[in-house]
């Protein structure tokens, strides 16, 4: 391991004052940033969330590598676990452009239910509503 | 030329093959619990990436610091309390757990078991203010896996009519306000509004109820945490029996079992690190 008994027990009180102010500091921003701090005082979404993620991904690190001792295994148990959660990040961008994109599918459709009328015409003209006045086969 | 290298090379190999070594230096059990942990982290990623997808798909969402007010005692209005003291109440837990390995790597049979205590302690402080947080949530205000009475405006309006509570007739509400709407003898009181602005200025609306799978959501992710956190202190318990009874103590591995189920803890506050972002935070 490489630390001693005495600097294990100093280290791990360490990490965890810091999980705790970290912690504090990420409700605090929340809170604030959503008005509760300061009357009416908001910090805009992204800022919020890319402040907030940073810190959960501080505290994760310090949980994995040093609570769950990470830091102390050998590389290659290090890539072969924490490599495959890099695809994650993947997963999160894909999935949230989806879901941004079953939003404003929604909103399309009901814009175009709004307008059946014009739906109907365009629809005819394009001969994908059969009318029979207008039907010349039979 | 070649042929020392390759004969270098296959000695190597030799070395490797001979048996006797673990791969990473590891013991297969702790390697194992670690390929466990990587794969329940994906299965909890699903679920959470299935939440942010189907908030994000949504035009209005609950928003946590007023679904999350209460706390214990009758307070109301204190946001995100008490899920911060349930988060400090995991973290203190994972330091007792690290505690216990360290006595473990020193063969400290008695400081295992006190440290295993505290952290088992935690554990059962953790869930039970989990059950807390859902019959708040199920019985006082009566979100189920089908009704979500919490959500917040789309358009700015005024109230026609009060809920007894904290709405007055006659106040006023901006986009993106949060409401909850009430029950009373198992009548649903759906205050009337009249909006102010935008396309519908004028018309009488009633407050809607929020979108179904914030209650079904929530109660699955915090629900398979929760199981998590449970079977967590059932395995704690049982090692800190078996420790107590000196049954680690001839095995003369630094109580490496201590260790395996102290990596099963960590990941368990990991998660909820991550659940309270994602639930909570953002």
């Amino acid at each position: 391991m490489g630390l001693s008994y005495e600097q294990s027990k100093k280290t791990a009180t360490k990490i965890i004052t810091i999980l705790a102010v970290i912690t504090i500091a990420e409700v605090l921003f929340a809170l604030a940033g959503k008005g509760y701090i300061v009357e009416g005082w908001h910090v805009p979404v992204f800022i919020m969330g890319g402040v907030m993620i940073a810190m959960s991904l501080l505290k994760a690190y310090l949980i994995v590598y040093e609570f769950m001792h990470m830091k102390y295994e050998m590389p290659g148990l290090v890539k072969t676990v924490l490599l495959p959660t890099l695809l994650l990040v993947w997963a999160v961008f894909a999935f949230f452009k989806e879901g941004d994109y079953w939003k404003n599918r929604r909103g399309e459709i009901m814009d175009k239910n709004m307008d059946r009328t014009e739906l109907e015409v365009s629809s005819k003209q394009q001969g994908m509503i059969y009318d029979p006045n207008t039907d010349r086969n039979n | 030329m070649a042929d020392t290298a390759v004969h270098h090379a296959v000695n190597e190999d030799k070395e490797l093959w001979d048996g006797g070594k673990s791969p990473f230096k590891v013991s297969y059990g702790k390697i194992m619990m670690w390929y466990f942990l990587l794969s329940d982290a994906f299965t909890f990623a699903g679920f959470l990436i299935a939440y942010g997808t189907l908030r994000i798909s949504m035009p209005t969402w609950p928003v946590p610091d007023f679904v999350f007010s209460a706390f214990p005692g009758g307070f109301h209005h204190k946001p995100l309390l008490f899920v911060t003291v349930m988060t400090f109440i995991l973290l203190a837990s994972s330091f007792t757990m690290v505690r216990a390995v360290q006595e473990g790597h020193q063969e400290n049979k008695n400081g295992v078991v006190f440290w295993m205590i505290l952290t088992i302690i935690g554990g059962a402080m953790f869930l039970g203010c989990q059950a807390w947080e859902w019959t708040t949530l199920i019985k006082a205000e009566h979100v189920s896996v089908t009704t979500n009475p919490f959500s917040a405006h789309t358009e700015a309006g005024i109230y026609l009519e009060g809920d007894g509570h904290d709405i007055k007739e006659g106040d006023a509400f901006d986009v993106g306000a949060s409401y909850l709407i009430h029950k009373h003898d198992g009548e649903w009181h759906n205050l009337k509004y009249k909006v102010t602005e935008g396309e519908d200025a004028g018309m009488i609306k009633e407050q809607a109820f929020g979108p179904k799978a914030f209650g079904a959501l929530f109660f699955f992710i915090t629900g398979f945490h929760g199981f998590h956190v449970l079977s967590g202190v059932i395995f704690l318990l049982i090692i800190c029996v078996n420790a107590a009874t000196g049954l680690y103590v001839k095995r003369k591995n630094g109580y490496e079992m201590v260790e395996k189920i102290g990596l099963y803890w960590h990941f368990v506050d990991l998660v909820w690190v991550f659940v309270f972002l994602v639930f909570y935070l953002l």
